[in-house]
C-alpha cells in the first residue's frame, strides 16, 4: 500500500504524516492525527457532522481526501477555544441548550462560524441557510440558530 | 407564555431550589468544546474492520455458503459463519422475561428479511472487508415472502418464522393481548352513533446522528472490553454473555455516550458478533453500520394497523369502545411483543369508558426487524386515538375539547384494566390549554376538577 | 486493494490513466468518494488533473466558457453569472456546493444533478478532450465520456433563465423534481422561443419540447400555458425512491411548471 506524504497546518499548528493514498482527511484526522472533533455519521456528505474548515472554507472531510490538502490551513471545533476560554459560538452553543447528544454540535459551530466569518450580523434566513448542509437528529434546530444569533450579537457588542 | 401555578396547589410545593431553574447541562461542555468522547472516538493498533454479508432477499432457504475466495482475499483475518456462534440466539429481553428466542446471530439455513446477517468478514481494512463480503458466496432458494400483517394472518400464508409456528406472537392470553370490561356489544346496541374507522402507520427510522456501532479490545486473560453506543447496556452485557457462553465478569461494557438514539439503539445486534470476532482472532474489532446500514438494517418503529370501534351518545358519552391492533414485528419478535402489549394497556386512552374490548396482534411478515422507538406501542395509538376523538365530536356536533372534557378519566374511575384512576391531570391540563391556545369551552368544564366525578 | 490517487498536470495524462479498469475521476468528490465509502467495490481508484483551464470561468461576448473543476458555490459568486446563482446554489449545502463542481454535476444521477437542469434548458456545450457535444447528446452517453473540461453556452438576456428546485425539506432537501426553462419574449409579450428542461423525470435531465412546442405564440397567462401545462408529462419516466414516487412527480410536475412560468 502505497503511503503518501500529507502537510498542513490544523488550528494553527504544523501537522506532516504517511497516510494511505486515498485516505479521507476525517480519517487522517481522526485516526492519525487524533482530533475527533469532526464525526463521521453518513460518510456520503449528507449530515454535515465531519465539516471542517479549509482556507476559509466549509469542507465536508469525509469527502475530501488528505493527501489533496497539502499546505493548507485547517480549522475544527477543537481548535477554536484558546488557553481554556470558549469561543463565542461555543459559548452560546452550551448556554442557549443548543446540544442534546452532542454528535452534531462539532460540525454545526463549524458551519456557524464561517457564516459568522463572513457575516458578522446574519439574519435568521441567513442562519437556517448557513446551517442548511448539516442535520440535528435530535431536532433542536431552533435553540441552534438562536445560538448563531447570540453569538454574532455578542461579536458586535464586543467589536463595538 | 406563563401558565397559572394554582392547579394543585395543595399538594405541590414551589420552594423548589432545582426543578423549575434552568442549569446547565452537564455534557454540553465537551460536547462545544468537541472533547465528548464518543465510542468510535478511539483508535486501537492492528484494529479489524468487521462486514456482514446481508441476505438478497426477503425469504429464502440457505443451500450453501462459500466464503473460501473471501477467506483467501488479501487482508482478510477471519470469516464467521452460523457455525462460529457458540448459542446463536439472540434472547434480548431475558432479563424481564419476556420475548421468544426466535432470532439468530447469523443466518443459519433461512433468511427470513432482506438484509438478515449471514456471514461476517473481519480484516485488515475497512476496504478489503467490503472486497472480501462482495467474494462470499451463498446458494439461496427463494421462498415466498409476505410484507402485509392482515395477508400474514390469512391461513395459507407463508410462515415466516418457524420458532412461533404461526404468523403472530402467542401470549399467554392466546393470539393476542386482550381486555374485556363491561359488555362492549351491548353498549354499541344502547349508542346514539357508532362510528369504525381504521388508522395505519408505515415503520419509522430513528436515524441518529451517529450510527449503531462497537469498538472490542481484548485485554488478556480472555477479558473483553466492548466501547459501545448502546442504550442497553446491561441487556447486551447479559446478552453477549449468553450468545458467548462466557461469564459476564469477562466483559467490560464502556458506553452512556450515545449520539442520538431514540430507541433504535436498544436492540443487542453488533456487540455479540463482533466480541465473538475479538475473541477468535485476538485482536481489536469495530463494527459499525454505514449509514445504509443504519437506515435498512438497524430495527424501525413498527408499522400498525389500527382499528377503532365506538358507540357515542348525542350528550358526548362514549359508551363503548372496542378497539383491534396490529404490530408487524417483521421477521423477528425483539422488543415488538412487549410493544403489542404496551398498546394492549394504553387504550382506551385517557377517557372514561364503561365497556371495552381491546385486541392487539403481534404479528410476523418478511419486513425488517421492528423494535423500539420512542414511546412504542403507544404513539401511534395515541394519533389514531385523539384523531378518532375529533371525528366522534365532529359527528355529534361537539367541540371536540369539551367532548374529552366529558369523557377525561378522573380520581376514582375504574379503568378498563380494572385499576383505579388515581393522579389524573388531564382535566386540568386540558383548562390550561384552553386557557393558553385561546380556545374557550363552556363554564361548567372550566370548573370541573380531577379529583371528583360529576363536578 | 487500496484506493491511491493519481494526480495528473494534464487532463490528457488523466484521460490515459482513467482507461485502466476500475478508476474513477475524482472531482469535488461528492460522488465518488461517497461510492467508495459507501462499499463500492467497482471503484479501485482515483484520477484527477490540476490543469489550471479546468479552474477558469470566461466571459466574454456574451458567452460563457466555465471550467469543469469550478464550484457551486464559485458560480454562485460571480459577477457574471446572476442569473445562474439561484440554480447553484440549489445544490447540497453550503460545504457540498465548496466543493461540488460543474462537471461533476453531469454525471450525478436522479435525484441530484439539479444544475445540469440549468445547463440543459441553457443549451450548453459540454467540451472533452475528444472534442465539443451538445449537453443533450453528452448526457445520453455520460458515463463512458473523456474527462469533461469545460461547459460553455450563450448568457440568457435578462430574465429569460428561470429556475425551478422542489424539495420537501425547508430551506432545501432534495430534489422532487427541478425545472429551468429559457423563455423568450416577442414584442407583444408572446413567446417566441421556450426551452423547457426537467430534472428527477426521467434517469437524466431531459427536455420538455412538447410543452416548450404548446408554448410558442401564446402570452404567459394561467389560460396561455395552460396547453403546455398539459404537454409537460410528454415522454418522462420518473424514477420511484425515497424522495417521491413517479406518480407523485408526475402529478405536481405541471403544478410546478405553472408557478414557474407564472411566478
Amino acid at each position: 500500500m502505497a503511503k503518501v506524504p500529507v502537510q498542513f497546518t490544523l488550528n494553527g499548528s504544523e501537522k506532516a504524516e504517511f497516510v494511505d493514498s486515498g485516505t479521507t482527511l476525517l480519517h487522517a484526522l481522526r485516526d492519525k492525527i487524533g482530533d475527533t472533533s469532526p464525526k463521521g455519521g453518513c460518510h456520503q456528505g449528507t449530515c454535515g457532522a465531519c465539516s471542517v474548515i479549509i482556507d476559509g472554507e466549509l469542507r465536508l472531510s469525509c469527502l475530501t481526501l488528505a493527501e489533496t490538502c497539502n499546505g493548507v490551513a485547517i480549522t475544527t471545533t477543537a481548535g477554536l477555544s484558546e488557553a481554556g476560554v470558549l469561543h463565542p459560538l461555543q459559548r452560546a452553543f452550551l448556554e442557549a441548550f443548543a446540544t442534546q447528544c452532542g454528535f452534531c454540535t462539532p460540525g454545526m459551530i463549524m458551519a456557524a462560524k464561517v457564516l459568522l466569518d463572513h457575516t458578522p450580523n446574519p439574519s435568521r434566513d441567513e442562519v437556517v441557510e448557513a446551517l442548511s448542509g448539516n442535520i440535528c437528529r435530535c431536532t433542536g434546530y431552533e435553540p441552534i440558530i438562536q445560538a448563531v444569533l447570540t453569538a454574532a450579537r455578542s461579536n458586535s457588542q464586543n467589536a463595538a | 407564555m406563563e401558565l397559572r401555578k394554582n392547579y394543585f396547589a395543595d399538594v405541590r410545593k414551589d420552594d423548589l431550589h432545582e426543578i423549575g431553574q434552568p442549569r446547565p447541562r452537564s455534557d454540553s461542555p465537551g460536547h462545544v468544546t468537541g472533547k465528548t468522547a464518543f465510542f468510535a472516538d478511539r483508535n486501537f493498533p492492528g484494529m479489524l474492520h468487521l462486514k456482514m454479508v446481508r441476505s438478497p432477499h426477503h425469504h429464502a432457504r440457505i443451500r450453501s455458503i462459500d466464503a473460501s475466495e473471501a477467506e483467501r482475499h488479501p487482508g482478510v483475518v477471519r470469516v464467521l459463519t452460523a457455525k462460529d456462534v457458540p448459542h446463536n440466539v439472540y434472547t434480548i429481553l431475558i432479563l424481564i422475561q419476556i420475548g421468544p428466542e426466535d432470532e439468530t446471530v447469523l443466518a443459519d439455513g433461512k433468511v427470513r428479511w432482506k438484509g438478515e446477517a449471514v456471514v461476517a468478514v473481519l480484516a485488515e481494512t475497512e476496504r478489503a472487508a467490503q472486497e472480501a463480503v462482495a467474494k462470499v458466496k451463498v446458494d439461496y432458494e427463494v421462498l415466498p415472502a409476505v410484507f402485509d400483517m392482515e395477508e400474514a394472518l390469512k391461513p395459507g400464508a407463508p410462515l415466516v418464522n418457524e420458532y412461533h409456528g404461526q404468523n403472530y406472537y402467542l401470549y399467554d392470553s392466546g393470539e393476542c393481548r386482550k381486555v374485556r370490561f363491561g359488555d362492549v356489544e351491548a353498549g354499541f346496541a344502547g349508542a346514539d352513533h357508532v362510528l369504525e374507522q381504521s388508522y395505519q402507520s408505515s415503520p419509522i427510522e430513528h436515524a441518529p446522528t451517529e450510527t449503531t456501532g462497537c469498538l472490542v479490545v481484548p485485554e488478556g486473560n480472555d477479558r473483553f472490553t466492548c466501547y459501545t453506543n448502546t442504550q442497553a447496556m446491561f441487556f447486551t452485557l447479559d446478552n453477549t454473555s449468553i450468545i458467548l457462553q462466557m461469564p459476564g465478569s469477562k466483559l467490560h461494557f464502556v458506553g452512556g455516550t450515545v449520539g442520538g438514539g431514540f430507541g433504535g439503539k436498544v436492540d443487542v445486534i453488533v456487540e455479540p458478533i463482533a466480541i465473538l470476532g475479538a475473541k477468535l482472532t485476538g485482536r481489536p474489532v469495530c463494527f459499525i453500520y454505514s449509514r445504509e446500514e443504519e437506515m435498512q438494517i438497524s430495527s424501525p418503529r413498527a408499522a400498525e394497523k389500527i382499528v377503532i370501534k365506538d358507540g357515542v351518545m348525542k350528550d358526548g358519552r362514549i359508551v363503548a369502545r372496542k378497539v383491534t391492533g396490529y404490530t408487524d414485528a417483521g421477521a423477528y419478535s425483539r422488543h415488538s411483543p412487549y410493544g403489542a402489549q404496551k398498546g394492549a394497556g394504553h387504550y382506551p386512552g385517557p377517557y372514561t369508558i364503561p365497556n371495552v374490548w381491546i385486541d392487539t396482534y403481534c404479528v410476523y411478515t418478511n419486513r425488517t426487524p421492528s423494535s423500539a422507538m420512542r414511546g412504542f406501542g403507544v404513539t401511534i395509538g395515541d394519533f389514531a386515538l385523539e384523531v378518532q376523538m375529533d371525528k366522534l365530536a365532529r359527528l355529534i356536533g361537539m367541540d371536540p375539547l369539551e367532548f374529552r372534557f366529558i369523557n377525561a378519566y378522573r380520581d376514582g374511575d375504574m379503568k378498563a384494566h380494572r385499576q383505579p384512576t388515581e393522579g389524573a391531570a388531564l382535566i386540568e391540563c386540558m383548562q390550561e390549554a384552553s386557557r393558553a391556545a385561546n380556545w374557550p369551552v363552556a363554564e361548567k368544564f372550566m370548573a370541573m376538577t380531577s379529583y371528583v366525578k360529576g363536578a | 486493494m487500496a484506493l491511491a490517487l493519481q494526480t495528473f498536470a494534464t487532463v490528457k495524462d488523466a484521460n490515459a490513466a482513467l482507461k485502466a479498469a476500475g478508476t474513477r475521476y475524482l472531482g469535488g468528490g461528492t460522488l465518488v468518494i461517497r461510492a467508495a465509502n459507501e462499499g463500492d467495490v467497482s471503484v479501485s481508484g482515483f484520477v484527477r488533473s490540476t490543469e489550471p483551464s479546468l479552474s477558469t470561468i470566461a466571459v466574454a461576448g456574451g458567452k460563457v466558457r466555465i471550467g469543469a473543476s469550478v464550484t457551486m458555490s464559485t458560480i454562485s459568486r460571480h459577477a457574471d453569472l446572476g442569473a445562474l446563482a439561484k440554480a447553484a446554489r440549489a445544490v447540497g449545502g453550503p460545504a457540498v456546493r465548496n466543493m461540488a463542481t460543474i462537471g461533476g454535476n453531469l454525471f450525478a444521477p436522479a435525484p441530484y444533478g439539479d444544475f445540469a437542469v440549468a445547463l440543459l434548458a441553457l443549451d450548453a456545450i459540454v467540451g472533452t478532450d475528444d472534442g465539443e457535444a451538445p449537453i443533450e447528446i453528452f448526457l445520453a452517453n455520460r458515463y463512458g465520456s473523456a474527462i469533461v473540461t469545460s461547459v460553455s453556452f450563450a448568457l440568457p438576456k435578462a430574465d429569460s433563465f428561470r429556475f425551478l428546485k422542489v424539495s420537501r425539506v425547508k430551506p432545501k432537501g432534495v430534489s422532487v423534481l427541478s425545472i429551468a426553462s429559457v423563455l423568450e419574449l416577442a414584442p407583444d409579450g408572446t413567446v417566441s422561443s421556450a426551452r423547457i428542461a426537467l430534472g428527477c423525470m426521467a434517469d437524466r435531465p431531459m427536455r420538455a419540447k412538447s410543452a416548450e412546442n404548446a408554448l410558442i405564440g401564446q402570452s404567459l397567462t394561467k389560460d396561455g400555458i395552460a396547453s403546455a401545462l398539459a404537454a409537460v408529462n410528454d415522454g418522462t419516466s420518473p424514477a420511484t425512491d425515497p424522495i417521491a414516487s413517479a406518480w407523485y412527480r408526475n402529478e405536481v410536475l405541471p403544478v410546478h411548471l405553472g408557478r414557474l412560468l407564472l411566478g
